[in-house]
């Protein structure tokens, strides 16, 4: 069954182009994704956006025992994983092997920067998500921190427990909390952001300007055949 | 007896899966512990819970204290296992996942307490279960194996062998009817429920052969009697709680 699968996988092989977005929140990043979309699909393309943590049946559970405060790095992780692997197999691979757009509002390296600040071990992180698939381009949001917190309380100012990082007992004031976990997620980005190929985007220029950026990165990836090829798909 | 119990709750440094860089969790780098962790493994109706039962009666009587603990029983999402068991469309990968979330929430919040107050944990199926589950599945052992590498070494494994034949007939004699997941029937290995079955829980037993080699379980004969096998447990147990105190 499994073989018969893999040799599939090879006479298809994987057309689809695989767009990631990656930075704190409050960098912009879904903003551009969004536009991006839109011009994807205005040219044409069949285009899938994906969200981090968005699979419905893993969701409801997860957010369970959020609300309850409960729990541990490791547990956190593996639900976080296991709403990606929900995803990766239901949409993400499928929609790659026919030819989409797939373009992923955070991706593996969301679960890279945040694991290992909470504690667990970045090898063991690493490991657990091999099955992912490489992106073809992940774009990198760099903001300082300030512009992001000011983006992030005026649009939104009530903080929740785990995006503040109060898990981990860094401060008992939430915001103070908030910046110092996200400090600690910039520094894991900005490490991690050389090996995994970034494309970094200074997010503090303007909205037209970083999408300018973008879809130029974009049309490099495409070969001159490669729009046919995606309309031709069935 | 006393003085045994004392020297029992001698404080040690838990054994962990996983070697080097990868093993053990990293916020729980200085964890002492005093309790002994006991694994059983076998197949669906190899006569696990019966065995554990008896055999928390007696290390009891013989004034140890017990936690019972098994698969998909945490709180958290033993639930959502339940539910999502219903739902036949998760993936392979996406189950293995949820199953070693469920297990990391009880091993923390459950048997990891438990061994540092000096319990005997007797722990109905590890993740030698659901390395076993994968790999028939069609994942690679190794990402079974780096998956787990956080979670601890138990004292003692057994693995109840039972011929795949003789557990039908439990199963039948316990319900009449077989679990989906049991038989395996989400990997399509047959139309025939009872032939899956006996498919799904040989591919299980040959995985549990390699298991044994890698991870020392040690086998006991499953086809005999409820109180000969419990005897046979009784005396391994006994004998290493006697040598450990």
């Amino acid at each position: 069954m499994y073989n018969s699968s893999r040799r599939f996988l090879k006479k298809y092989g994987i057309p689809g182009k695989l767009i990631v977005v990656e930075g704190i929140d409050g960098s912009g990043k879904s903003t551009q994704l969004r536009l991006l979309e839109k011009w994807l699909r205005f040219n044409n393309f069949e285009v899938f956006r994906t969200e981090w943590n968005s699979s419905d049946m893993v969701k409801s559970i997860t957010s369970k025992g959020k609300k309850k405060a409960n729990l541990t790095p490791t547990t956190f992780s593996l639900l976080h994983a296991t709403d990606f692997a929900d995803r990766f197999e239901r949409n993400i691979l499928p929609l790659l092997r026919a030819g989409y757009f797939v373009l992923a509002d955070r991706y593996i390296y969301t679960a890279y920067a945040r694991d290992v600040t909470r504690g667990c071990n970045h090898l063991w992180v690493r490991k657990m998500y091999d099955f992912a698939l490489k992106p073809d381009l992940a774009f990198y949001f760099r903001v300082p921190i300030d512009i992001s917190m000011d983006r992030i309380l005026s649009g939104r100012p009530k903080l929740k427990y785990y995006e503040a990082g109060m898990d981990l007992g860094l401060s008992r004031d939430i915001y103070e909390s908030y910046r110092i976990f996200q400090s600690k997620i910039i520094e894991q980005y900005e490490s991690m952001a050389r090996r995994e190929d970034f494309a970094v985007i200074d997010a503090t220029l303007g909205i037209k300007e970083q999408q300018k950026i973008m879809r130029d990165k974009i049309r490099q990836l495409l070969p001159p055949r490669m729009k046919k090829a995606i309309l031709e798909v069935p | 007896m006393q003085a045994d119990l004392a020297r029992a709750r001698k404080k040690r440094r838990p054994v962990w899966h996983g070697n080097g860089k990868l093993g053990g969790i990293p916020y729980l780098q200085d964890l002492e512990i005093s309790g002994r962790l006991i694994v059983i493994e076998g197949p669906d109706a190899s006569g696990r819970s019966t065995q554990i039962e008896m055999l928390t009666t007696r290390l009891e009587a013989d004034g140890f204290a017990v936690l019972n603990t098994g698969l998909k029983r945490s709180e958290l999402i033993g639930e959502g296992i339940l539910e999502a068991k219903r739902n036949v469309s998760l993936g392979k990968r996406t189950s293995a996942l949820f199953y070693a979330a469920d297990f990391a929430d009880q091993l923390e919040h459950k048997i990891i307490p438990a061994l540092q107050a000096g319990y005997v944990v007797l722990a109905d199926r590890y993740v030698y279960t659901l390395m076993a589950r994968n790999t028939v599945r069609g994942i690679k052992r190794q990402w079974s194996s780096n998956l787990y590498s956080f979670a601890p070494v138990p004292d003692l494994i057994f693995y109840l062998d039972v011929d795949p034949f003789k557990l039908v007939h439990r199963v039948f004699a316990k319900k009449q009817s077989l679990d989906y997941h049991e038989s395996g029937a989400d990997m399509g290995l047959s139309e025939d429920m009872f032939e899956s079955f006996i498919i799904y829980q040989r591919k299980l037993a040959r995985e549990f052969e390699y298991l044994k080699k890698k991870y020392g379980l040690m086998p006991v004969d499953g086809n005999r009697a409820q109180e000969q096998v419990n005897l046979t447990l009784q005396k391994q147990i006994s004998r290493f709680l006697a040598r450990v105190a």
